[in-house]
């Protein structure tokens, strides 16, 4: 018992919700990229009455059931955790926070849930209109759900439209031991969901989605024609995929862009992390690098001289604000950061060069018979979804030590702009009133043997499903699609005769129409 | 912001919520109650894997909706009343903790049952289905019954019991009886789905299910009187709050008189009605408290743990516009899988 009684409850917690963090994001990503891969096959369906459209949708509709149970089971946990090992941080940002949580409540997740029981279940039951209706709402509730998650987290991050309150009790302010009780509490609703950085991080993340649901798409059809199988499938699914992963991968890299020059407005020591930027100055770009965080600097650094100044200000020799800005105490780890946002950008990069690769050997017809092209297409779908995984890393990890992230202030007033405001010492002052730090957060009631053992039992649970995940996966994979008995020969009414014909045509030209990419 | 009524003041609001949340509560019990009880009926009736898919189907279409009901119950009670989220979660930190695990077991289970290939695959999600909702019915019964008689609450609202303390006898026979209640409430629901012998096993189900909930409905009924006093002030205070407990009397007796005269459809409106007069119990035996504590001056009262006027009332307006689709959809669908369950091609 007594080692229990010296677990660490902060660094416990913190484990179990990355752990937990992690293993449900997995899912939103699938869901999110697959619901609009499903939303464009249930088009093209009732468009083209093409049978392909509708076998494929039923095929891709049972992995995104199969992804959807585990990311409704894994989120439920993330509400929960908030409450019972988050209690102060629930408590202090619960009036402003839990509006959104709310909102994608009522907006989302029943839309979601919902029309999933006719999309999943419902084949025989409703006409394909009805269908594809459902298959549309599925996917507008997992996109509103990223909306609401992605604007709550964005306030931790660069909160607004709040101010700071004194609590009441009894009718009388709150007083524990001396201490006024505080909490954010909302002033103007659309300014909270609306704060500086939601906009562009949403489209950031919903990029990655939609890049994870192409490249699950190319990497099976890349599979099944490595495997000479349901081949005018596997040519579409790696034809359309490709086109989303291709759009996704350049609107990515924008996007990542601007969000790099806005957190470096809003939180400069989570983009000095990033980098590995110790010393305010001007700032090169490190390729690779292995950060001293003793010595405060980085080792055997390979990087382009000030391309970091450059692409933060437009301007070779602008000062960028480093780690020396920053107390100790306020400054984020810089190992975790530092290396998954190289993890993120390098995939990023990987994703440019391979799509532009395969786009020339699709425009030379190349692409469907050239094995280690396709080879790399199977396993880029684990990439994309480790690229998903560390620039969220990345974002969280970085804003330590701050569970709710305090704003500063920067000399002319506009943020990221002049230099930050430093006292005589030459460090950053924040107001901690204003943010929360993550080792203040955590519940006071829960013991660290509690934890413990919660962290373990999810360590247990995960592990399993994980597996059982992966081995249904592939199983549902390696059955493939049930492609209807081929609509060429057999039943031969007008209209089907007619949908073949429009077929065919689509078809032979498939070559030069671009047939994909709706979502992107 | 839009213009209050003289309903929604600022000091009427709170209640308004408490109202709300206790709603989403009422949706909640009444609709996963029915699933969750399949999952414990699905421990002992089923005979065949025929008849175990039958069961994980009539509810396949309608388990994952019928649990956002809960997130969306947790979600509001973190908006509105914060401080009952942060007091509540922490303090049933195991239960909870198992309460996830069972959830996660059972949505899993359901998936991965039919995708097995070996008998003994398919029996171990068969269990875990079973077992998963047996634990999650249990724990919302024991959490009810500790917030009804108490919990050992400090001066900043934080739980300074044990978990044994939350495992007393009162407690955990709420506990058992939540899974009766469920257990009643899906036999009911699959007689409704099912057809030929299956039906008829599940028709003595149901009954045993009946008694056997009576019996426990009870034993509970007379411990809150005799021992609970807190449960019971209010009721001392105004007398015509006992028009609850009488309603739901009749809604039990009723819900027995329809299940042995087989109808099914009434038998599940009047344990429904038994259900909702169940959360208006609770929410008449804790008023105007929202978490009793041992110690009556650190209750968590309604008004004490809300949020501020501006988040109740945004939150009222994105109710306002959110749930009548939500409900609109919600009959669409349950209309859509109306009648009794067939296994199709794109069944589990």
């Amino acid at each position: 018992m007594e080692l229990f009684a010296a677990l660490d409850t902060v660094l416990l917690s913190r484990l179990q919700f990355a752990l937990t963090i992690m293993f449900h994001y997995l899912f939103p990503p699938l869901t999110i990229g697959l619901g609009v891969v499903l939303v464009y096959l249930g088009l093209r369906y009732v468009m083209t009455g093409d049978r392909l459209f509708r076998d494929a949708q039923k095929f891709w509709t049972k992995i995104y059931a199969l992804n959807f149970a585990m990311g409704v089971s894994t989120g439920i946990v993330m509400e929960f955790e908030f409450g019972t090992n988050w209690s102060v941080y629930s408590e202090f940002v619960g009036d402003v926070f839990g509006s959104a949580l709310a909102a994608e409540g009522i907006f989302a997740f029943f839309l979601e849930s919902g029309f999933l029981a006719v999309l999943v279940f419902g084949w025989d039951r409703v006409g394909p209109k009805m269908h594809l209706f459902s298959t549309m709402m599925v996917s507008l509730g997992s996109i509103f759900s990223a909306v609401w998650i992605v604007a709550a987290n964005s306030w931790q991050q660069t909160p607004a439209g709040h101010h700071i309150v004194p609590v009441y009790r009894r009718g009388e302010p709150w007083v524990v031991d001396g201490e006024l009780m505080m909490r954010a509490e909302i002033t103007d609703f659309w300014a909270m969901v609306f704060n500086p950085t939601t906009v562009i991080r949403l489209t950031h993340t919903l990029t990655g989605a939609f890049i994870v649901g192409g490249s699950l798409v190319a990497s099976v059809g890349a599979w099944y024609l490595l495997k000479n199988r349901h081949i005018e499938f596997a040519r579409r699914s790696l034809n359309g995929g490709l086109i989303v992963m291709t759009i996704g991968a350049f609107t990515a890299a924008a996007t990542g862009h601007l969000q790099a020059k806005i957190t470096y407005a809003y939180q400069p020591a989570k983009m000095a992390a990033y980098e590995g930027h110790f010393e305010t100055g001007p700032g090169h770009l490190t390729v690779f690098g292995i950060p001293d965080v003793k010595n405060e600097t980085v080792r055997y650094d390979l990087s382009i001289p000030r391309a970091y100044s450059f692409l933060l200000k437009e301007d070779l020799n602008a000062e960028i604000v480093g780690l020396d800005r920053f107390a100790p105490e306020d400054r984020p780890p810089i190992w975790i950061p530092f290396v998954t946002y190289r993890v993120m950008v390098g995939i990023g990069t990987y994703l440019i060069v391979l799509s532009i690769v395969a786009v020339v050997f699709r425009l030379r017809n190349k692409l469907y018979t050239h094995r280690p092209l396709l080879f790399l297409f199977v396993i880029t779908v684990f990439l994309s979804l480790i690229a998903n995984h560390g620039g969220w890393v990345a974002c969280e990890v970085g804003r330590q030590p701050w569970i709710v992230h305090p704003p500063l202030q920067w000399t002319g007033g506009e943020p990221g702009v002049g230099d930050v405001v430093v006292d005589e010492t030459g460090v950053v002052q924040y107001d901690e009133t204003q943010g929360l730090r993550t080792t203040d957060a955590v519940s006071k009631a829960i013991s660290g043997e509690q934890v413990l053992g919660s962290l373990i039992g999810f360590g247990l649970i995960y592990g399993l499903l994980f597996i059982v995940w992966i081995t249904v996966l592939h199983q549902k994979i390696q059955k493939g699609p049930d492609i209807s008995e081929d609509a060429d020969t057999s039943s031969a009414s007008v209209e089907d005769l007619l949908d073949i014909s429009s077929s065919r045509v689509s078809h032979s030209k498939h070559m030069i129409e671009p047939n994909g990419g709706s979502g992107a | 912001m839009i213009a209050m009524t003289s309903w929604f003041t600022a000091e009427s609001l709170p209640f308004v919520w408490f109202t709300l949340i206790g709603c989403l509560l009422t949706g909640y019990l009444i609709l996963d109650g029915f699933d969750l009880g399949v999952g414990v009926l699905h421990l002992i009736v089923p005979k065949d894997e025929t008849e175990r898919r039958l069961s994980v189907n009539s509810i396949g279409p309608l388990w994952d909706g019928n649990e956002v009901w809960l997130v969306t119950f947790g979600g509001a009670l973190f908006a509105m009343f914060p401080y009952a989220y942060a007091t509540a979660f922490p303090a049933f930190y195991t239960a909870f903790i198992l309460l996830l695990f069972a959830l996660i077991f059972r949505a899993v289970s359901m998936e991965f049952r039919g995708k097995m290939h070996s008998k003994l695959g398919r029996r171990m999600w068969d269990v875990g289905f079973g077992i998963g909702s047996l634990l999650a019915a249990f724990l919302f019964g024991v959490a009810g019954g500790n917030v009804v008689s108490g919990l050992e609450l400090n001066e900043r609202g934080d739980y300074t019991g044990s978990l044994m303390d939350q495992l007393s006898p009162y407690p955990l026979t709420c506990g058992l009886l939540i899974v009766l209640l469920f257990t009643l409430h899906g036999a009911i629901f699959l007689y409704m789905k099912l057809t030929g012998d299956y039906q008829q096993r599940i028709a003595n189900a149901a009954k045993v299910s009946w008694v056997l909930f009576a019996i426990v409905y009870g034993i509970v009924t007379i411990w809150t009187l005799a021992s609970v006093p807190r449960a019971t002030e209010n009721f001392a205070d105004v007398p015509a709050l006992w028009l609850i407990p009488a309603f739901n009397v009749a809604m039990v007796g009723l819900t027995g008189w329809m299940v042995w005269r087989r109808f099914a459809f009434a038998a599940f409106l009047c344990n429904a009605g038994s259900i909702a007069s169940m959360v208006i119990l609770l929410a008449a035996a804790l008023f105007p408290n929202l978490i009793n504590a041992t110690d009556p001056a650190m209750d968590l009262r309604i008004v004490d743990a809300a949020s501020s006027t501006r988040t109740l009332t945004i939150g009222l307006i994105v109710v306002g516009i959110g749930l009548p689709f939500v409900l609109i959809y919600t009959t669409i669908i349950y209309w859509t899988f109306r009648g009794k369950t067939r296994l199709e091609s794109h069944s589990y």
